[in-house]
């Protein structure tokens, strides 16, 4: 069983992309499940059932960061996969805050990034970035040919990991994201994430909603202090 | 890589017979224009030039470079990639100001003169629109002929693309003859998908499409350079009069009347621009 585990700002095409490679994977007879991992509502793992006859999940991670519901879930989820004899486990994360990085080692990662979303993108994300193994730039369609080649250049001077650009709406340029996926290797136990990402069950992301951190407990910060730890 | 030639070899149109035309080759320095009524498949013939098309995409074409597959590089990274596609969607969305945006792209594209090209650029973006562009403003900023003239200059000088498609110029709100004029002076491939006459005529040939296909290649002819040049009178007329209306005066018949006589004892020799 391979990992592929995908993120992405919302609305960047990760589904999109993921479908058409799933596409691709089926006809070349490859065994396939998916697993999305989104906050409180998604489908796809419906549209993906439906659509290449594979077995699909979901998972809301509701209260908790949905990266760190991925690190908690992927365990069990690696579990299912092999049951279901799949050749490969399609895991498309909920990616909001873009600091985290949900890849794990010996598991393929990739980004999304849409080149609509301003030729800054790149230097604004973190580990999602620094730590994948390729970048997928969609709606290529929408930008000039300067912005393409900028977005490139600065995604280049971000993290040093192959690009591939695509229209993946129109199905374009998806070869080599497939190529990709079909050389990741086998999945070595017991999996471990990549990176330590900023990701952390807080008292805010929990419901606590008042302000200042007097109020709160864990990793805390005043506004001119350092990160401490407030709690038992 | 030194490009001399692409072809198109023919696939199939909507109804899924073979098209007419089973090859097109079109050379470095030619200018080609694309004609069909309104969904016959124009856009999907330079999507598939754009795209390096090979037997992948609905019409089942193949593009040949130098008569060969085209390496890989041209689509693995875009500033290798030969062919600059401006469609009418394609857009800026930088909201850096156009000297710098420029001079970024030029140092991408490790320009060896960086200021003479950025220069270069924004002369050639000017001459094609009825307001000069201020360097200084957001690209977000500029109108939409602006952009579209900036996106052309950009493309031809900047990018050095030796293969230029260009989608409907004649809508893009920039001066078609003078952008025409101004591309002949580089020596690239051009491709116009246009509903233009006057482009039309001013190309060395045109490709014919109906229902998806290449229907015909059909070469500009003598006496064809001869009517462009009686078009071209027309087309004046038009633009003086329009003109007109734009600066807040009035159309009088009698002048109308008086350029269009001109125009028919006009000897065709002079007619011919």
């Amino acid at each position: 069983m391979r990992a592929v585990i995908c993120a992405g700002p919302p609305t960047s095409g990760k589904t999109t992309v993921l479908r058409h490679a799933a596409r691709k994977l089926v006809e070349r007879g490859r065994k396939l499940a998916y697993l999305k991992i989104d906050v409180q509502y998604c489908d796809e793992d419906e549209t993906f059932a439906r659509e290449f006859g594979i077995p699909a999940r979901k998972v809301h991670s509701g209260d908790l960061c949905p990266d760190h519901c991925s690190v908690l879930v992927l365990g069990d989820a690696f579990a299912w996969a092999a049951r279901e004899s799949a050749e490969f486990l399609l895991v498309e994360t909920a990616g909001l805050c873009l600091r985290c990085a949900p890849y794990i080692e010996g598991g393929l990662g990739i980004i999304v990034l849409e080149a609509t979303s301003g030729m800054n993108l790149p230097r604004k994300i973190g580990a999602m970035l620094t730590l994948a193994d390729l970048a997928v730039v969609t709606k290529i369609d929408l930008v000039s040919q300067a912005e393409k080649e900028v977005f490139r250049a600065n995604l280049l001077d971000a993290a040093e990991i192959p690009v591939v650009e695509t229209d993946a709406l129109h199905g374009i340029n998806l070869e080599p994201v497939v190529r990709r996926i079909e050389a990741t290797p086998e999945l070595v136990q017991p999996a471990r994430l990549r990176g330590s990402p900023p990701m952390s069950v807080c008292t805010i992301c929990a419901g606590k909603k008042e302000i200042g951190w007097e109020h709160h407990f864990g990793i805390v910060r005043a506004l001119d202090s350092d990160l401490f730890y407030r709690g038992q | 890589m030194e490009i001399r030639e692409i072809s198109l070899i023919g696939g199939c149109g909507k109804t899924g017979e073979r098209e007419p035309v089973a090859r097109l080759d079109m050379r470095m320095g030619d200018v080609v224009s694309v004609v069909g009524p309104t969904g016959s498949g124009k856009t999907m013939l330079i999507n598939d030039i754009a795209l390096f098309a090979d037997a992948n995409t609905p019409s089942r074409r193949r593009v040949l470079v130098n008569g060969a597959p085209p390496p890989a590089i041209f689509q693995e990274d875009p500033s290798h990639n030969p062919i600059a596609l401006i469609t009418q969607h394609t857009t800026f969305l930088s909201d850096l100001p156009v000297r710098e945006f420029l001079r970024i792209h030029a140092k991408i594209r490790r320009a060896a003169r960086r200021e003479s090209v950025v220069e270069e650029t924004l002369a050639f973006a000017n001459e094609l629109t009825g307001e000069p562009i201020i360097e200084h403003a957001a690209m977000t900023e500029l109108s939409g002929g602006q952009t579209r003239a900036l996106l052309v200059a950009d493309a031809v000088v900047i990018g050095n693309s030796p293969i230029i498609l260009l989608d409907e110029i004649e809508n893009a709100g920039i001066d078609r003859l003078r952008a025409l004029e101004l591309l002949k002076r580089y020596r690239k491939i051009f491709i116009f998908v246009t509903h233009d006459l006057r482009i039309t005529l001013l190309s060395d040939y045109r490709v014919v499409l109906l229902r998806g296909a290449m229907q015909a290649v059909v070469p500009r002819g003598e006496e064809e350079r001869r009517v462009a040049g009686r078009i071209g009178l027309l087309d004046s007329i038009m633009v003086g009069m329009r003109d007109r209306l734009r600066a807040g005066e009035r159309v009088v018949e009698r002048d109308l009347l008086g350029e269009l006589r001109q125009a028919l004892e006009a000897p065709s020799a002079e007619a011919v621009r």
